[in-house]
């Protein structure tokens, strides 16, 4: 106690106290919103028992909104005929169940384990059919060009996800996420079902073999490096330009009033 | 001294402090603290005498401290100097992420050399020079009164000399000669053009020409593009090099469910649901294809200008003045996606003679 009353009225103690609670402030957010750990699916083979396990846990994490049916409610979206795939993606990013209605549910770590997920990915699927889980195959990036995928992702994907997948704003609070968590799975997935805001790539117009190589370009931009050791997002030119003009601008204030300061020692006129 | 007339008075409205002095501005240091540079020119009785410089500061430990300061400044620049010669020799520049390590040596490197003399400059001037402020008169703008007679009075002799006014052949001729030379640079403004005439009005686009998708180049039957949300880029068959063809010819295709398209979209332009937008925004000409499936807005980028994708592409935010123009599609023998015709109406900006 002695050594803050000591200080607290030093000159720079202002300083000190706003650059203390502004990086608590950072590490509190950063552990709030801390990433979940991606889950990973495999190619399913429901049989009759998983159907119906998969009806159970859908009736108690899936129906009060989807409806006991998964017919959909005024809330919620049918989901008769959306596929496999589809719940995989929803369920595995931890977007569904739905923490709250809004514009957007963002990702977050998964209520379902992978077997439970798989259980009701098979009961939605037996409904209608619909998009399947891709097979770890499917979705594999060996023998994939990164080079067309980025031509593919820049053409298709980034006006929305940025060029390097780190996401973008929508309208009305809708926003497209950053690619940096997705598993190949989960991106697979996502293309084929068009999830949220984001159209549908069927594999007639986007082909299995595209969406590998879009892949293999999403998850190779994560290994890029950052020259300097910040990415500042990765949104390009805006936040560089941004820090760029702020940190050049009060470095400039900061040494004009240096060099035009007064000196400390008694005018000799005076 | 005075410290009141800075209001634009003239310096002479207050005679009995600086009747011959120049008019000070709020600011500027009294006369008192000047020395003017050019001592001696103008031997004032009013103005202080020229004072000379402090031989050295008052605190000669600080100003040991601020030698040293100094000097290790420059020592860094000099070093990080080096550094900028080492890394532009040794960094290696043969694939992208040498290239980003050596900008960044470079970057660094140049920076701490200048960022180094700068300081050292600084804390020199700040705590080894006297604070002294000095002031220099400024000179009269105009030439003296002899110095323009003699220069009218040598213009004149040259032309009596030259016999310009005397021989009107050799006056016109040489005029006649420079006319050429200096009306050229208006001519070479020829080379901004050509105009671009009606091409701002029409695209590559025309009857029976496939749409194929961008990147694979691949045709799209209405049976492949089949999941209503489906959005897609397509370009014209054949022109996937043409830079110039492609700027203006982008296209997306959007698939709807039965009944999702109203009016005014032209239902005879699409194929099963499926619409065809021109992918130029018509404020700026950015390329629009952000397309929520949810709420089928198409979003621009650039502005944010929206439009909505199953009326007919209509703006419904933004700074976009009119819809996206609807290219006519129908399918070919082989069912495959063609265009009906060219579009409609220019597409992307606006231009001046778009009326």
């Amino acid at each position: 106690m002695r050594w803050i009353t000591a200080r607290r009225r030093h000159p720079a103690a202002g300083y000190a106290i706003v650059l203390l609670t502004l990086v608590a402030i950072g590490l509190g957010y950063a552990a709030l919103t801390g990433a979940g750990s991606p889950a990973s699916a495999s190619a399913p083979a429901p049989g009759q028992q998983q159907i119906a396990r998969g009806q159970e846990i859908f009736a108690r994490n899936c129906a009060s909104c989807h409806g006991l049916e998964a017919q959909g409610t005024a809330v919620a979206p049918s989901l008769i005929g959306v596929g496999a795939a589809a719940v995989d993606f929803q369920v595995s990013t931890g977007r569904m169940p739905a923490a709250e209605q809004g514009p957007e549910n963002v990702r977050k770590p998964p209520v379902l384990d992978t077997s439970q997920t798989l259980e009701v990915a098979g009961y939605i699927a037996s409904l209608a059919g619909g998009p399947a889980i891709p097979s770890p195959e499917q979705v594999s990036t060996a023998g994939a060009d990164v080079a067309v995928g980025q031509e593919l992702f820049i053409a298709n994907c980034a006006q929305c996800h940025n060029f390097v997948g780190a996401g973008g704003a929508l309208t009305y609070g809708k926003f497209a996420p950053a690619l940096t968590q997705a598993t190949p799975t989960q991106i697979y997935e996502a293309m084929l079902t068009g999830p949220e805001a984001m159209p549908v790539f069927n594999d007639t117009t986007m082909t299995p073999m595209n969406k590998r190589d879009i892949i293999a370009y999403v998850t190779a931009t994560r290994t890029e490096a950052n020259p300097g050791g910040f990415s500042l997002g990765r949104i390009g030119p805006v936040t560089e330009g941004l820090v760029a003009f702020l940190g050049l601008l009060l470095f400039m204030v900061v040494a004009a009033l240096w060099i035009t300061a007064k000196q400390g020692k008694p005018r000799e006129h005076e | 001294m005075s410290e009141t007339n800075g209001h634009g008075e003239l310096p002479d409205e207050t005679p009995d402090e600086t009747p011959a002095g120049p008019h000070r501005v709020i600011g500027t240091p009294p006369p008192a603290e000047a020395r003017t540079l050019l001592g001696g020119r103008e031997p004032d009785g009013d103005r202080p005498a020229p004072r000379e410089l402090p031989a050295d500061p008052a605190d000669l430990r600080k100003a040991k401290v601020a030698e040293r300061l100094v000097a290790a400044c420059f020592i860094v620049a000099m070093l990080a100097g080096i550094g900028f010669i080492a890394a532009y020799i040794g960094l290696e520049v043969h694939s992208v992420d040498a290239v980003l390590r050596s900008n960044l040596a470079l970057g660094t490197s140049l920076s701490v050399a200048f960022l180094g003399l700068a300081f050292g400059a600084t804390i020199w001037v700040r705590h080894l020079m006297p604070e002294v402020e000095i002031t220099e008169a400024r000179k009269p703008l105009a030439s003296p009164a002899e110095d323009r007679a003699a220069f009218a009075e040598t213009f004149t002799e040259g032309a009596d000399a030259s016999q310009f006014a005397k021989r009107p052949l050799l006056r016109r001729t040489l005029i006649a000669a420079t006319l050429p030379i200096a009306v050229a640079p208006i001519v070479l403004l020829r080379d901004m053009g050509p105009l671009p005439g009606t091409s701002l009005r029409h695209t590559v686009w025309r009857k029976g020409l496939r749409l194929v998708e961008d990147v694979s180049n691949t045709p799209i039957r209405p049976a492949d593009f089949s999941s209503p949300g489906g959005m897609i880029t397509v370009i014209p068959e054949g022109y996937q090099d043409d830079d110039d063809a492609l700027a203006k010819a982008a296209t997306i295709i959007i698939k709807f469910a039965p009944g999702e398209l109203q009016h005014p979209t032209v239902l005879n332009w699409t194929v099963d649901g499926i619409v065809a937008y021109s992918k130029i925004c018509t404020h700026v000409g950015c390329p629009v294809s952000l397309y929520e499936q949810t709420t089928h807005h198409i979003l621009c980028p650039c502005h944010q200008s929206t439009f909505n994708a199953p009326k007919g592409a209509q703006v419904i935010f933004g700074p976009a003045a009119r819809p996206l123009p609807q290219l006519p599609i129908t399918t070919d023998a082989e069912g495959y996606l063609v265009a009906q015709s060219d579009f409609h109406e220019p597409v992307g900006p606006s231009f001046w003679e778009r009326g």
